[in-house]
């Protein structure tokens, strides 16, 4: 691995230079290596982190079938990594022109890492050198615990797409050591509303009883309010007390902190050491975390900047049209398919049109007459600044989910494609299924990273419960085994994961002498199971 | 195809069933639809969408950067990284290395087949809710993906043959290099078969002859150097270099520091060439490609294939023979592995036909006289031949020479849970007790995992 000529770094420098004059903000220095194929050997399986600590899955091929996205949240695949400063790796026989369209889709990134607020928790250090230390920490820990350091780190692995990354972001925020909860927010946002069916009018009533109140005594309505319903029932304080102590537990969506935090295990003296792998898992997780959140923004915007700086230069000259062909392959819509560049360039342009135009506030979008809204125009001239609100703001959650709208799909005609067996010709069909903004969204919003939520705590007999939230989705069940024995050997005792397992009904049989191409259309059913490990034996009973 | 209309008629008159009629109406209509089956068996793989998370720069940017998946492979080598996963046993945790194949299809039959170690990291996902599977039938409808461009709603924009569904896993891992780099590859894969999950040995059966193959052995000798000291031996010759040299008298006293030592009188064992004597097998891989095969049928047995022809070539270090036979309604033989393994399905089935070859080939070559003979038949079970009356024969001409016959019933599943015709007519020709030696059955429901796919093997061998 070396830098790259001076030369190339001289043109690198020239685009930092239009970059800033174009708004963008990054810090100035920044790392470009030639990589060879030999270099790419040992980074590759490092996710290209250089320095990241060594794991023997490293030297297998992972198994890609089934989820690989949802399994590793890290593209192992990146040009720039988020350090500082960044580091970006490049081949050696780059003609000039398409260095300077990949520099200024590079500076894009450089320029998302460093202001979406995403990524906020990675800017206070540099991920190759905390990298470095945590590699030393296990290579010494290896010399003295041998092969049982791997099992560690192998069992928190298997738990690390659950960090609690939004914890952390709120943490951040400066918002968390909030006022803990109020009697008053306990009585109407907890109390009122347990029960299975709690009854709407009676909430209803109660907010107009607390309303009414303060109206008549503008001085201490609202005590008399509180001292009125603490009379009424007297549990209340007691539930709100127990309440209260139960916020003090940490990583409730985080098991790895959980376990760190609680596990009786883990706390023995001899088993001390493996507390420092799960932190040193955790924060490596956590690192990645915001990159996979905001694949579509961050392709997006580079691919948007790299497409107007260098339209805008003069370097281009002369090789407009291998800009044309490499800038096709990058960001061009597939027929069938999703390119996470394409959208995002095409959504940030769409929004700085609109944006131009005034077409962001409340005038625009209570105007329901679609010739009005055609010719609306405001001439505000914002659509840079919007866009760079955005690119610091929003995840690709919120991207999409925002801005995904009928005028956009209807410009670009985009729409959502289905797939369905012909029977009469033995084929899948691919056909256009919907042009509507909302399935259109909703399509997106689906293929996004989303990790299950879990939450932890210690039953009764001081086993260990994983709840899983149900979301319409399964858990994938041959995963489920593996978790949770490693889960077992890192708490030191029982483990249960609760969750939901979809149950096919077979519909009617009557209809089965229609012959071998008519299959009842199968519906499923929801249960509730309780899976157990057990001394490493995992059963599984229905719960509830 | 009018061929096979004929076949069908000719089969009618013999009577047929309603489901036996239904089952050859399938696999005709299939044919139908599909053109000329002898076309239709070369039909390319299926274009695959991208997700989301797959586009990476270097890719798109054209900066030639090779994939890193290469670059994971075998960073260490496959015995430090198999002993670890024997470790994990011993250290009461399951085993997490699996063998792996990543097959690159090509359209000119240049499949390639790269045998890995590969694992799996198991976390807590979300799966994919599976409401109508592939094969299944029912209005297969998915989630959906992106599109873009011209088209009214509903309008069909692209279509993709179902029987295209098939065949191994898709992926990189693809090094240069013809098509021996399979063997080299299979080689390994049979190495690590036969370690890791033990694997019985077949019985031989055949021929002493002598192959070309070495053991070596510390049993020369040789003097000045070598591996261990004959002590025996040198001290015979230190006392006759003496007694040359007039040092020791006979009658006298001998004084065992004054001999002299001259470097050729030590005498050393050394490793040397033995020649080993091994028996001959040639192995028959028979594989149904008929059109209900399509999808996962054809990929079990395919796969099942590869495991014992990869165990085959380590056991006996590249010394059977094997050949490759491939069956609808009617039989070929196919030169190689590679297109035995990546032959397209179509057509209908006559199991009958494919059994015939067999015993030509082994009659008019006459390799009953000189080999074990050992053959392995993949199927759904369908077959036109409903009670096995032409197929039992060929059989039982088999079972003459065979060592052992393994035959895969892999479940189309088409018509659910049922029984399939060559199970039943194998049961109730009584042949699978009678034979019980020679002959062995192994069904495998559809969705069966690699793991089954093993047992399997150890079902047709042990």
């Amino acid at each position: 691995m070396e830098l790259i000529s001076q030369h190339a770094k001289g043109i690198m420098e020239g685009c930092k230079d239009r970059a800033r004059q174009a708004g963008l903000r990054f810090a100035d220095e920044t790392l470009e290596y030639i990589v060879t194929n030999r270099d790419l050997l040992e980074l590759g399986p490092k996710v290209m982190i250089p320095t990241l600590y060594d794991y023997w899955v490293q030297d297998v091929e992972v198994l890609r079938e089934q989820g690989r996205y949802e399994l590793y949240p890290n593209n192992p695949y990146e040009t720039v990594i988020n350090t500082r400063p960044p580091i970006s790796y490049y081949n050696d026989n780059n003609p000039d022109w398409l260095n300077v369209m990949i520099f200024y889709h590079v500076i894009g990134h450089i320029d998302f890492f460093q202001n979406n607020l995403f990524f906020r928790h990675t800017w206070e250090y540099d991920f190759t050198g905390r990298a470095l230390a945590d590699k030393r920490l296990f290579a010494k820990l290896r010399s003295e615990k041998g092969r049982w350091v791997d099992y560690v780190i192998e069992f928190a692995r298997t738990l690390d797409n659950l960090v609690g990354y939004f914890d952390l972001l709120a943490a951040g925020e400066g918002t968390k050591p909030a006022n803990p909860m109020s009697l008053l927010d306990y009585y109407f946002d907890v109390f009122l509303q347990r029960g299975p069916n709690p009854a709407v009018s009676r909430y209803s009533r109660e907010i107009e009883r607390y309303n009414q109140m303060i109206r008549d005594f503008p001085g201490d309505g609202e005590t008399r309010f509180v001292k009125s319903v603490i009379e009424q029932y007297a549990e209340l304080e007691a539930l709100y007390a127990r309440k209260l102590k139960e916020k003090e537990t940490v990583g409730r969506t985080d098991p790895l902190r959980f376990l760190m935090a609680y596990s009786p295990f883990l706390h023995r003296e001899e088993n001390r050491w493996m507390l420092m792998i799960l932190e040193v898992i955790r924060s490596t997780s956590l690192y990645f975390q915001p990159q996979i959140r905001t694949k579509i923004l961050n392709e997006g915007w580079a691919s948007y900047w790299h497409d107007t700086l260098f339209l805008g230069d003069d370097r281009i000259r002369g090789h407009e049209v291998d800009y044309a062909i490499v800038n096709a392959k990058v960001t061009s819509m597939p027929r069938v398919g999703l390119n996470p560049y394409a959208l995002g360039m095409r959504l940030f342009q769409y929004l700085e049109e609109q944006a131009d135009r005034g077409r962001t506030g409340l005038a625009y979008f209570q105007t329901t007459d679609r010739a009005a809204r055609q010719r609306f125009d405001r001439a505000t001239g914002q659509g840079r600044d919007y866009i760079f609100h955005i690119r610091q703001s929003h995840c690709d959650t919120m991207f999409v989910n925002s801005f995904i709208d009928q005028d956009f799909i209807d410009q670009h005609r985009l729409f959502v494609v289905g797939k369905r067996l012909n029977k009469e010709r033995m084929t899948w069909q691919y056909y256009v299924k919907s042009r509507k903004a909302a399935d259109y969204r909703q399509m997106v919003a689906d293929s996004l990273y989303h990790p299950p939520r879990v939450e932890v705590s210690v039953a009764e007999n001081g086993a260990l419960v994983l709840d899983h939230l149900f979301e319409g989705k399964p858990l994938v069940r041959d995963f489920i085994g593996g978790v949770l024995l490693g889960l077992e050997f890192l708490w030191g005792g029982e483990v249960h994961l609760l969750t939901s397992v979809p149950i096919p009904i077979k519909a009617g049989r009557g209809d089965d002498d229609q012959g071998r191409e008519e299959t009842p259309k199968r519906t499923i059913e929801w249960k509730r199971f309780r899976y157990t490990m057990k001394n490493r034996t995992l059963s599984r009973t229905l719960a509830e | 195809m009018h061929r096979l209309q004929q076949l069908y008629r000719r089969l009618e008159a013999r009577g047929l069933t309603d489901e036996q009629r239904r089952l050859i109406e399938f696999e005709l209509a299939l044919v139908e639809r599909s053109g000329d089956p002898q076309q239709a068996h070369r039909l390319g793989p299926a274009p695959q969408v991208r997700s989301l998370y797959s586009y990476a720069d270097p890719d798109l940017f054209g900066q030639g950067l090779p994939s890193p998946v290469l670059s994971m492979v075998a960073a260490q080598s496959l015995d430090h990284l198999l002993e670890r996963d024997l470790q994990r046993e011993k250290d009461g945790f399951p085993r997490k290395i699996r063998i792996g194949k990543l097959v690159k299809p090509g359209r000119d039959g240049d499949d390639k087949v790269v045998v890995i170690p590969t694992t799996v990291e198991e976390k807590l996902i979300h799966d994919r809710l599976r409401e109508d599977e592939e094969g299944e039938g029912g209005e297969g409808q998915e989630a959906g993906e992106g599109g873009v461009g011209e088209g009214e709603e509903g309008e069909v924009i692209g279509e993709q043959p179902v029987r295209e569904e098939q065949g191994g896993g898709s992926g990189s891992g693809q090094g240069q290099g013809g098509a021996h780099e399979l063997e080299s590859t299979v080689y390994d894969l049979g190495r690590v078969l036969t370690e890791q999950f033990a694997l019985p040995n077949l019985r031989d059966k055949g021929k002493k002859r002598s192959l070309t193959r070495f053991a070596y052995d510390l049993t020369d000798k040789n003097r000045g150097f070598g591996q261990i000291l004959d002590k025996k031996a040198t001290l015979k010759r230190v006392l006759q270099t003496n007694i040359a040299l007039g040092r020791v008298q006979a009658g006298t006293r001998i004084d065992a520091g004054s001999l002299m030592v001259s470097p050729k009188d030590r005498v050393y064992r050394i490793l040397s060439r033995e020649k080993d004597y091994e028996s001959q097998a040639v192995v028959f891989f028979v594989r149904d490609y008929s059109g209900s095969m399509a999808g996962k049928p054809t990929e079990l047995v395919v796969n099942q294939h590869v495991l014992i022809y990869a165990w085959l070539s380590y056991q006996y270090q590249n010394q059977v023979e094997t050949r490759f036979i491939l069956h609808d309604t009617e039989a070929r033989e196919v030169d190689t592995f590679q297109a035995y393994y990546q032959m397209q399905v179509a057509g209908g089935t006559q199991v009958a036909s494919a059994y015939r070859l067999v015993n030509r080939i082994v009659t008019e070559e006459e390799l009953a006289r000189d080999y074990s003979i050992y053959i392995f038949h993949g199927t759904d079970g369908d077959d036109w031949d409903t009670y096995g009356e032409e197929s039992l024969p060929e059989l039982e001409k088999m079972l003459v020479y065979a060592s052992r016959i393994g035959i895969t019933v892999a479940e189309n599943g088409i018509e659910g849970a049922r029984r399939s015709e060559v199970e039943k007519y194998l049961t109730k020709s009584g042949l699978l007790e009678s034979k019980k030696e020679l002959l062995r059955l192994d069904v495998m429901p559809k969705d069966s995992t690699e793991a089954r796919v093993i047992e399997g093997i150890k079902r047709l061998i042990s």
